[in-house]
């Protein structure tokens, strides 16, 4: 798929506009289409690997976003993004693999009811640059560590909003939950996460 | 306003989406626990970190794969088409 140079497509087609590929894709150029992939591969394989936890689930996540994408591409409206329409298929292509790993425990629409009292629990300050205690690669590693263990009804809220720095709004009509609901996982996902954090990050810990 | 409320208010706080006078309330109470200050800086921290982290990389196999799979059904719609 090599034959079409993007730098090449990019003076033909404006580069920015995202529509203009899209519709240029419906129209069944190839080029165009493959444009799009080149744009947002790689943030859809993270968000693969960081909801399924596993590369052969993010390649198979990602694979199966952009085929579906291929094949739907006339049913997309134009309503929203097409990148938001593109997460959207990715998302439950990775909560499908998960449900079909742990099949009792993946459900976005588990209601919460748990009031998290444990906020004041561990008050301790991090100092100014607390991640510039650890290398790169373990610090990636404590990040992957602590996302996994966070139940996917957050983890996937959390990485929509926080990492691929999707809106509150966008956030609900992908996963298909309300505005509110949004709002509460995300407040939950991010304390879950600073506690989790806090073992690695407070002062008091000695390397 | 107490620390319960400050906890409620934290995600449209830290996203800068808060009404101005509950944000003015929010960080009078800020001013004066510390123990608030400290869970508001290290969540503000915790989503830094995340934000900051190397985005995973996309290895070469995993990617030619993905073009392979691409061209395959690319050649298959247009043979149909």
């Amino acid at each position: 798929m090599s034959a079409t140079d993007p730098k090449q497509l990019a003076s033909t087609i404006v580069r920015d506009d995202e529509a203009q590929l899209v519709s240029a894709a419906k129209a069944g150029d190839a080029a165009a289409f493959e444009e799009l992939v080149n744009r947002y591969e790689r943030k859809i394989f993270r968000l693969g690997m960081n909801i399924t936890q596993n590369r052969e689930d993010a390649e198979d996540v990602m694979q199966d976003a952009f085929l579906k994408a291929f094949k739907n591409l006339d049913r997309f409206q134009g309503d929203s993004r097409f990148y938001t329409w593109l997460v959207r298929i990715a998302v439950n292509e990775a909560l499908m693999k998960l449900r079909k790993r742990r099949p009792n425990q993946v459900s976005l629409d588990e209601p919460l009811t748990e009031e998290d009292n444990s906020v004041f629990r561990e008050i301790e300050d991090w100092g100014p640059s607390p991640e510039q205690k650890f290398a790169q690669t373990e610090l990636n590693e404590i990040l992957t560590q602590v996302i996994g263990e966070l139940d996917p009804i957050f983890r996937v809220v959390f990485l929509l909003r926080d990492v691929e720095g999707i809106s509150t709004e966008e956030t609900a009509q992908i996963v298909g939950i309300s505005v509110a609901a949004v709002k509460s996982r995300l407040l939950r996902a991010r304390l879950k996460l600073r506690q989790k954090l806090n073992k690695y990050f407070r002062r008091s810990e000695t390397q | 306003m107490n620390c319960k409320k400050v906890i409620l208010e934290l995600t449209s706080y830290l996203d800068g989406v808060l009404d101005a006078g509950v944000r003015i309330d929010l960080e009078q109470h800020l001013a004066r626990c510390k123990d608030c200050r400290v869970v508001v800086d290290t969540t503000r921290k915790t989503i830094q970190i995340f934000c900051n982290s190397e985005p995973v990389p996309l290895p070469d196999d995993v990617r030619e794969r993905l073009h392979t799979a691409l061209l395959e059904r690319f050649r298959r719609n247009s043979k149909t088409t």
